[in-house]
């Protein structure tokens, strides 16, 4: 699989006012083909022994270890309450002590799971037949955007920080994916981006993006 | 005439219009305000995780929100909630920590005098301390020790087992 994907991950646009408002703030993106099969064993069983790391306690002081303490930092300056819209890496953790376990669903999601939890960082995936061959960035709303391209999708406010290419947006920052974005039983070929932020070193987010590709590899 | 050129060359540095500086004034006013935010932040993470041990913080009430690029008095905002919230945090540790301080208190006096304690309880989570178990005063040998005045601190035996009742008898 890994023949077919580009070796390395590409920065995404940010906005020069985002920028300079958020020296920190980042995108880094990756194409893929999409896999058409379940979680191989190995894959399922990474995920059973990542579930033995997350214990109540570690989950309560995770806010204060570097990278989840970035991720709240920057959505306390954004406008969002991460004990409201949990920080990616607190959700999956509070889910993991709700179910006992980290699930495995699907292949893209686990993949997705991994990453995140080896790194503290959150991937999201697009159809790449939906993203524009720039790839996607960050910037803020404009007057008449919308969610996704398709009328499932609702009107942005101006000034919201999305994820979007030259076409369209596909996503509010650290918010689900558009509807007809994500990833369908159709997806020929995934786009993977990562979000960083100040406080996060940019390796980390290569290495959430390359644990996600290795997972979906059959690693 | 050394001077002069001086002079002439000084008039030609061009000034900061007033709309850059205002514009670069709040941004640099932008940027202290979310390094207060990121520090204040910290802090609570710090008290959350103090706190939880003593029975944890109340969890906010709040509404979920879109990701935006926020003014300066929205950020003001932020900066203040978290202060508040901070400020409530550290009351609350403070307040159980004096509880805990004063049931250790209660305890070392019960332990000394048990008579003057009769059936008091305090468990470990009084205390401030992990896991089960609690000291009771109790009279020593039932009844007859209630009669007597025969008073003893007694500490129950800890958390229970994790392997359960069992199956039920058929």
């Amino acid at each position: 699989m890994t023949e077919d994907v580009d070796l390395a991950a590409a920065v995404g646009f940010v906005e020069p006012r985002l920028s300079a408002e958020f020296p920190g703030l980042r995108l880094g993106w990756i194409s893929a083909p999409a896999p058409r099969r379940a979680s191989p064993r190995a894959v399922v069983n990474r995920l059973k022994d990542l579930s033995s790391r997350y214990r109540g306690g570690s989950v309560v002081a995770m806010r204060t270890q570097p990278i989840p303490s970035a991720y709240r930092t920057f959505f306390r300056q954004i406008g969002l309450d991460p004990d409201v819209s949990r920080i990616p890496i607190e959700q999956a953790a509070v889910l993991r002590l709700l179910h006992g376990q980290f699930r495995s669903s699907n292949l893209i999601d686990d993949a997705l799971l991994l990453g995140l939890i080896e790194t503290g960082v959150p991937i999201w995936a697009l159809d790449a037949d939906r993203v524009d061959p720039g790839g996607p960035g960050i910037r803020t709303s404009l007057s008449g955007d919308r969610l996704g391209t398709t009328e499932l999708g609702d009107h942005l406010e101006p000034g919201r920080l999305v994820v979007a290419d030259a076409n369209c947006v596909h996503a509010l920052l650290f918010d689900d994916v558009a509807p007809g974005h994500g990833v369908s039983s159709t997806t020929e070929r995934i786009v993977l981006f990562s979000v960083g932020v100040d406080g996060v070193p940019s390796i980390h987010i290569e290495e959430a993006l390359w644990v996600c590709i290795e997972a979906l590899g059959g690693a | 005439m050394r001077l002069l050129e001086q002079e002439r060359s000084a008039l030609q540095v061009p000034l900061p219009s007033p709309a850059t500086v205002t514009e670069d004034a709040q941004r640099a006013a932008r940027r202290t305000l979310r390094t207060q935010i990121a520090g204040l932040e910290r802090q609570l993470a710090e008290a959350f995780v103090t706190a939880y041990a003593m029975g944890g913080l109340e969890h906010p009430i709040g509404y979920s929100e879109q990701p935006r690029l926020l003014d300066l008095g929205e950020l003001e905002q932020v900066r203040d909630d978290l202060a508040e919230r901070l400020r409530a945090a550290r009351l609350r540790i403070a307040e159980r920590a004096d509880e805990h301080a004063a049931n250790r208190l209660c305890l070392e006096r019960m332990l000394l005098e048990p008579g003057k304690y009769r059936f008091v309880r305090i468990s470990r989570e009084d205390l401030g301390e992990p896991g089960c178990g609690a000291w009771q005063v109790r009279p020593r040998m039932g009844l007859i020790g209630m009669l007597m005045g025969w008073w003893q601190v007694k500490i129950s035996s800890g958390c229970p087992l994790p392997r359960g009742r069992g199956l039920p008898r058929p």
